[in-house]
């Protein structure tokens, strides 16, 4: 039975394809069968961050309408064996997607997969809602500013209300934070909310610290993701949330300013 | 015991029409039509009838009336059966309860917790049937107030009829059966959550944009950012304590203090907030 990931956040702009894209690929080269599926009906972004843009033949809505088959629709990963796309509909909205065929769907490429990563839409209408419906675990990404942290905390009553996990009584979704686009230079001089901050509103697992980075936005740009990217900040801080997520204990780095700048000269970024 | 009802009747008043804003009501017509149907709610005096004999209620009834003859004129009342002796005497002393209240001007208008042939007499006499779910509720506040009255023949109590839960996410949250509640995870932004008929008690955060409500007290162990409404079926002796005020809005049976009302002094201390003569007092723990 695979495990399926939502990677949410209420907010847009604030990281999700992004994270499910890194998070995607750091699963799948710790050897885990991977599949990453794009949520965003009409907005799809995850097919140019994986930079698989160019082969999507079907995609979700294909398959949840029985106009394809999975195997037709999921495009595997030139640089991982193990990982695979499925990519959004652009030319549909997101009522095609429907609760059943969702359901048939993961339940198909659950037999096949260790990990399903569900990159929601920003938002809580249906094409959020459908993308936590089904999960067990939940990313909510948040950028440490004060409207990013009231969207996520909205989420989180929604991951622990309105999923099949709330309502079919069960064990809840566990929740983790990742907080992305942190800079902490601008913690320091008070523009902008520490982790100690948000934690104290989201009260959650902290999954991670990702740093504002150049690296991202050039590796989306190319269609890598950023974890791929061994040389940034950003790219190692998405390798030790993935490690985190695995269960090993890695210490949060790229807190302090000091720190950056130490790492910055030893791997030149 | 004696002024209770007087109280109880002006703070209904505020705490209906307090109570209605957070999306209490719900509209089923839209008013293009020339009516619209919604449903709101009201607090109403309840009479608890113990016994069946009418001439001992009778004796009761014109000593409290004589302490507020005005409050009583044309007060509608509910009339609660389930601790009135069953039985085919009972059925008979109904229709004499009814003069009686009719009696002393009031207007009862429906029963509640009766046995079938109670419920039948009722209907006949043309007193609407109140559902049961209400019951449960107000029971547990004359348990809480029993505590403090001496058993009494009558009754007085408020509740909140046609009270909804609300719709979002309170349906899994842990009831115990005396309508108290108990919360271990954070209240997040955008939930509401109600405890008709006891106490609220949370040991977690409590979101800004979240909403607590509760019949009897509020208790946050932990900081309270969003809505705390205690009191809500017109209890004046509800309070709230928390551990770390911060609270967009808080109010007991109605009477309410925004955020920026609360002073910052209190603001991120662990505080009580209570009614003191009806004037909404918040102090430091």
């Amino acid at each position: 039975m695979a495990k399926i990931i939502v990677i949410t956040s209420g907010k847009g702009g604030v990281g999700k394809t992004t994270t499910s894209a890194s998070l995607a690929m750091g699963l799948a080269q710790k050897g885990k069968r991977t599949v990453v599926i794009d949520f965003d009906v009409g907005l799809r972004n995850l097919d140019l961050i994986m930079g698989c843009e160019r082969r999507v033949v079907y995609d979700f809505v294909n398959v949840i309408n029985n106009e394809a088959n999975l195997s037709q629709a999921l495009i595997r990963d030139k640089r991982c064996d193990l990982l695979y796309v499925l990519p959004a509909s652009q030319t549909r909205d997101k009522d095609a997607l429907t609760k059943e065929g969702v359901a048939r769907v993961l339940e198909e490429l659950s037999a096949n997969y260790d990990f399903i990563i569900c990159d929601s839409p920003a938002g809580i209408e249906h094409g959020a809602t459908m993308a936590m419906y089904f999960a067990d675990d939940a990313v909510v990404v948040t950028n440490p500013e004060v409207s990013s942290v009231r969207d996520s905390d909205r989420m989180l009553g929604i991951l622990s209300s309105k999923s099949r996990r709330a309502e079919m009584n069960e064990e809840p979704i566990r929740e983790f934070l990742l907080l992305t686009r942190y800079d902490p230079s601008r913690v320091q001089s008070g523009e902008m909310l520490s982790v100690d901050d948000v934690q104290e509103i989201l009260a959650l697992k902290l999954l991670g610290i990702i740093p504002e980075s150049k690296a991202v936005l050039t590796a989306s740009n190319s269609g890598t993701p950023v974890i791929l990217d061994r040389e940034s900040d950003a790219g190692q801080a998405y390798s030790d949330m993935v490690a985190r997520y695995l269960g090993d204990e890695v210490p949060h780095r790229f807190l302090h300013t000091e720190k950056k700048g130490f790492l910055s000269r030893l791997f030149g970024g | 015991m004696s002024h209770t009802p007087v109280e109880n009747a002006e703070n209904s008043a505020l705490s209906s029409s307090e109570s209605e804003t957070p999306a209490r009501t719900t509209s089923i017509a839209d008013s293009v039509k020339g009516f619209e149907l919604k449903a709101a709610g009201f607090t109403l005096p309840i009479i608890r009838v113990f016994d069946h004999n009418i001439e001992a209620i009778a004796a009761r009834l014109t000593a409290k009336v004589e302490q507020a003859p005005d409050f009583f004129h044309n007060m509608p009342v509910v009339i609660d059966l389930s601790r009135f002796p069953s039985g085919a005497s009972a059925v008979g002393g109904l229709p004499l309860l009814i003069g009686l209240l009719r009696g002393y001007g009031m207007i009862p208008f429906g029963v509640r917790g009766g046995t079938p042939e109670q419920n039948d007499a009722a209907e006949a006499l043309g007193l609407a049937l109140l559902r049961d779910s209400y019951v449960r509720a107000a029971k547990i506040t004359t348990v809480n107030s029993e505590t403090e009255v001496d058993a009494d023949d009558l009754q007085w109590q408020t509740t909140g009829s046609g009270v909804t839960r609300s719709e979002a996410s309170t349906s899994r949250k842990p009831v115990n059966h005396q309508g108290s509640m108990l919360i271990k995870r954070p209240v997040r932004s955008g939930q509401r959550v109600y405890a008709a008929g006891g106490d609220l008690s949370i040991v977690a955060a409590v979101s800004s944009g979240a909403e607590l409500m509760a019949d009897g007290n509020i208790h946050v162990y932990g900081a309270l950012r969003g809505r705390a409404l205690a009191g809500m079926n017109g209890n004046l002796d509800a309070r709230i304590f928390c551990q770390d005020l911060q609270a967009e809005l808080v109010s007991i049976a109605g009477h309410y203090r925004v955020s920026e009302n609360i002073p910052a002094e209190m603001q991120g201390f662990p505080v009580q907030i209570f009614l003191d003569q009806k004037i909404l007092r918040i102090e430091r723990l």
